[in-house]
């Protein structure tokens, strides 16, 4: 039997970016024990790559900005399948949560009346994000971090969870490993909070670190916890696409909210040419007065670069499709051309955009105070996760919870930016806090040690393959393989066809899977964490694909050629896939529940 | 196509040697992806830490020809290539395997620093109200992205290993950050002239050369710290008004 170190916590929290700490923040202030386990060393989680800042209705720059504000921009940005329940805590909570940080150190750029300073963005109607220079997931994990160092969590860096153990139908534990020297590890706990963030590694061209390979979504999968909404996959609109090695990094939607304009190679600004309907009165229809909103003007209305990012994703698509594209296949943001309306342009970009200016001084050779910058979309976000309750955020299996991106309902078909870190800490404090709760509730429960046993056999496969086997297949060979088919085949503009073509090649992946083999010894064997990181990619893909196949309609960030419009009827559930009782993933719709009335009013209100 | 040689460190615990690959590479290469590209054709389990791939995180830390730099920072056409590229860990910290290092040490010393004390809040609302300018010092601080690249050059740690009486130059400037936080009411001279050992920098600025993020460390964070320990500390009369009020 293989060997293993044991921990016990009460609460254990898998994922140590923004939801991660602050549920464990908040669990710990709960008065019980917590882990935390994180694949990565602390502070180095996704969190880290957000640019443009934190959405919430402090209303420091238009006191006209509210809650219910806030509430109908996510649900008009979520096209109304979001949990309007979240939505609605979501934007309640997220001003406290904003000044949580600033009370733990946090240090916000200003207003001149010296609060805390607000950005406009893509769906936000007045400007909302706060926001440090562009580095604010930087700011924000390092808070939440620093902060949390002190409250006596136990942390467990570069150690990964493999799979969630159940005692009955209420999870008691997990098994994973220490990447670091390879040995395993249990961990005994009364409730468990999955903070693992995305499923980027999923795509070929992604903004997502190695990180983002659907771990959470798979062990919630696995253990029998719903995953809803899949089909909705976030392309953001401006990754880099040159040169090859940095395609998909993110060109913060900062830049176009500092007045960046998208042109094609007809100098163009081609956003003006589709306004769909639900926007139009609020976006601008002219040059001018989308600049007088960038600067700030409480008159004009936003530029169309500042409508959401499926709709924007897609008209990149189709500039580059019909001809109009750049040279290496993108088309053009520019944010150089402000010289002719500002003094000291370069020197106001530098301020307000640093990690863009060096990121492409740096990886491209490229000025952007000088130049335009090639852009594509990249896949970013997934607005579907694992099912959970709206204030609790227990998943459908008894002391699961889930926060973050690997957790679903806040964002519906789209994701607004922004939302994203107001999310983490809005529903990582209150997993946190339920999870801490349940935890007190709950005594410890019985670890089955021949699942243990098992599980730990199996990670071990690929190392006794790689000594014999001569038709072993390469991890790092499979993962790409993948995400090229995902690109080509569920990416941006999906068909019937191509996803029945995709979920043949997932299934003939999960077979190769079966023979992966890998050399060496457990220490640090990134061919190992690769080998093992598989099953959890091809899951994701399997749910995103069978989803996609079932929304037959175009709704935010799935877009399907054979079924281009909305459709109303579709917009009455959610998508849920599940794992049936031969193992097979089913996939079924779940009704909405209605809209209360005092919510539908303010939604009305606002589409004035 | 054009290839390139990479004489990459490869052992764990210290024991080890260079070994050489020789690989494709293309327009726009970093470092990282030449290593990516070993790991994922010739050398499956080659250990590297690497996490965002866009000098945001400081996970791939490693000394490229003798040179502490990010990895995925460090563009192939900024290399002599005609040579191999060395790659090896940083060498101020234990070796885990290949180029992987046990950094563990810098989130202990974090730890002892003492953490972040506001003052009350300025607004009934609980609130603070700050001046762009009082924080824009701050904010360069809190820049770093804790590659410890600085903490590797710095011979008081490199050549001396100094670790349990010297924090660093990651750490001064993340005293500094607290220090001249405008809420910040702790006062942390005392532990940096004792237990921080801050004397023993002697500002010879190789923190400030090989900081990624170009934060002005010595110039804006050590010196107007060292300053603040001599004033407050060292001071003879405020020693002695110390030593009469029991302090």
């Amino acid at each position: 039997m293989p060997e293993y170190q044991k921990f016990e916590h009460d609460v254990l929290v898998v994922g140590a970016g923004g939801a991660g700490l602050r549920a464990a923040i908040e669990a710990s202030a709960g008065g019980v024990t917590v882990g935390l386990v994180c694949k990565s060393l602390l502070g180095k989680a996704h969190t880290v790559m957000a640019e443009g800042g934190i959405a919430a209705a402090l209303g420091t720059v238009n006191s006209a900005d509210n809650w219910k504000v806030h509430f109908a921009d996510t649900m008009r940005g979520g096209q109304y399948v979001n949990n309007w329940r979240m939505a609605e805590l979501h934007a309640k909570e997220a001003p406290t949560c904003v000044r949580e940080l600033e009370a733990w150190g946090a240090v916000f750029d200003r207003t001149r009346e010296g609060d805390i300073l607000q950005r406009n963005f893509g769906g936000h109607r007045y400007p909302r994000l706060a926001h440090v220079g562009d580095r604010t997931g930087l700011e924000m994990i390092r808070t939440l971090q620093d902060y949390g160092i002190h409250q006596g969590i136990d942390v467990h860096m570069e150690c990964t969870v493999l799979s969630l153990l159940k005692d009955g139908d209420r999870v008691v534990g997990a098994f994973g490993y220490d990447r670091q020297r390879g040995g395993f590890l249990l961990f005994e706990a009364k409730a468990i909070v999955l903070a693992t963030g995305g499923v980027g590694r999923s795509y070929k061209i992604t903004s997502n670190s190695w990180e983002y390979t659907g771990d959470g979504h798979a062990l919630a999968y696995n253990a029998g916890a719903d995953l809803m909404d899949m089909e909705f996959v976030q392309f953001h609109p401006t990754g880099m696409i040159w040169p090859p090695s940095v395609a998909g990094i993110l060109v913060t939607e900062g830049v176009r909210g500092e007045g960046g304009v998208l042109r094609n190679s007809k100098s163009r600004r081609f956003m003006f040419d589709d306004i769909p309907e639900a926007y139009r009165h609020q976006t601008a229809d002219n040059e001018e007065e989308g600049w007088r909103y960038c600067q700030g003007d409480k008159q004009a209305r936003r530029p169309p670069e500042l409508l959401t990012r499926d709709h924007v994703a897609r008209c990149i698509v189709r500039e580059i499709k019909e001809g109009r594209g750049s040279p290496h296949g993108g088309v053009f943001l520019d944010i150089s051309w402000i010289k002719e309306k500002i003094p000291n342009a370069p020197e106001h970009i530098k301020k307000k955009l640093p990690s863009m200016y060096h990121q492409f001084k740096q990886l491209a050779d490229v000025d952007i105070t000088t130049t335009a910058m090639e852009v594509g979309p990249t896949m970013h976000y997934i607005m579907g996760g694992i099912r959970v309750h709206p204030e609790t955020q227990m998943s459908t299996v008894t002391g699961l919870f889930a926060a973050g991106e690997c957790g679903c309902g806040l964002h519906g078909a789209n994701r607004l930016g922004g939302n994203s870190l107001s999310d983490l800490l809005v529903f990582g404090k209150r997993a946190g806090k339920f999870a801490a709760a349940f935890a007190k509730e709950h005594s410890a429960g019985t670890i089955n040690t021949d699942q243990v046993d098992s599980i730990a056999r199996s990670a071990l496969e690929p190392f006794e393959r790689g000594t014999r086997s001569t038709d072993a297949q390469g991890p790092y060979q499979i993962q790409h393989e993948l995400q090229v088919k995902m690109q080509e085949l569920v990416g941006i503009v999906r068909t019937e066809p191509e996803m029945l073509k995709a979920l043949e090649e997932i299934g003939k992946f999960q077979k190769r899977m079966r023979s992966v083999a890998v050399q060496g010894n457990r220490e640090y064997n990134s061919g190992w964490h690769t080998a093992l990181d598989l099953p959890n990619l091809l899951t994701v893909s399997e749910a995103i694909t069978r989803s996609a196949l079932e929304r037959r309609e175009s709704r935010g960030g799935h877009f399907r050629e054979d079924y281009p419009n909305k459709d109303k009827a579709f917009g009455e559930f959610n998508i849920i896939a599940r794992r049936g009782p031969g193992g097979e993933m089913k996939v079924v719709r779940q009704n909405i529940p209605p809209l209360p009335a005092e919510l539908k009013q303010i939604i009305e209100e606002q589409q004035k | 196509m054009t290839s390139a040689t990479f004489s990459i460190w490869r052992g764990a615990a210290g024991e080890g040697k260079f070994f050489k690959y020789t690989t494709e590479i293309s327009e726009g290469m970093v470092v990282l992806d030449a290593v990516h590209k070993i790991q994922a054709e010739q050398a499956n389990d080659m250990a590297v830490r690497w996490n965002c791939k866009a000098g945001k995180c400081g996970s791939c830390s490693a000394e490229i020809n003798g040179i502490p730099r990010l990895m995925c920072m460090t563009r192939l056409n900024q290399l002599p290539l005609e040579r191999p590229v060395t790659i090896e860990p940083m060498r101020s910290f234990p070796s885990i395997r290949d180029l992987v290092t046990d950094v563990s040490w810098n989130f202990r010393v974090k730890k002892q620093i003492k953490k972040f004390k506001p003052r009350p809040p300025d607004v009934a609302d609980g609130s603070w109200r700050m001046q762009q300018e009082d924080v824009d010092r701050v904010q360069e601080f809190r820049k770093c992205i804790e590659c410890f690249l600085c903490q590797d050059v710095c011979h008081v740690l490199r050549e001396h290993h100094k670790h349990e009486e010297f924090i660093g130059p990651r750490f001064f400037v993340y005293v500094a950050a607290l220090e001249m936080h405008p809420l910040d009411t702790e006062n942390r001279v005392e532990e940096l002239a004792k237990a921080k050992g801050i004397g023993y920098c002697n500002i010879t600025k190789c923190c400030t050369k090989v900081c990624p993020e170009s934060i002005t460390i010595t110039d804006n964070a050590i010196i107007p710290l060292k300053e603040r320990v001599v004033d407050e500390f060292y001071d003879p009369i405020k020693r002695l008004f110390r030593a009469i009020r029991g302090q």
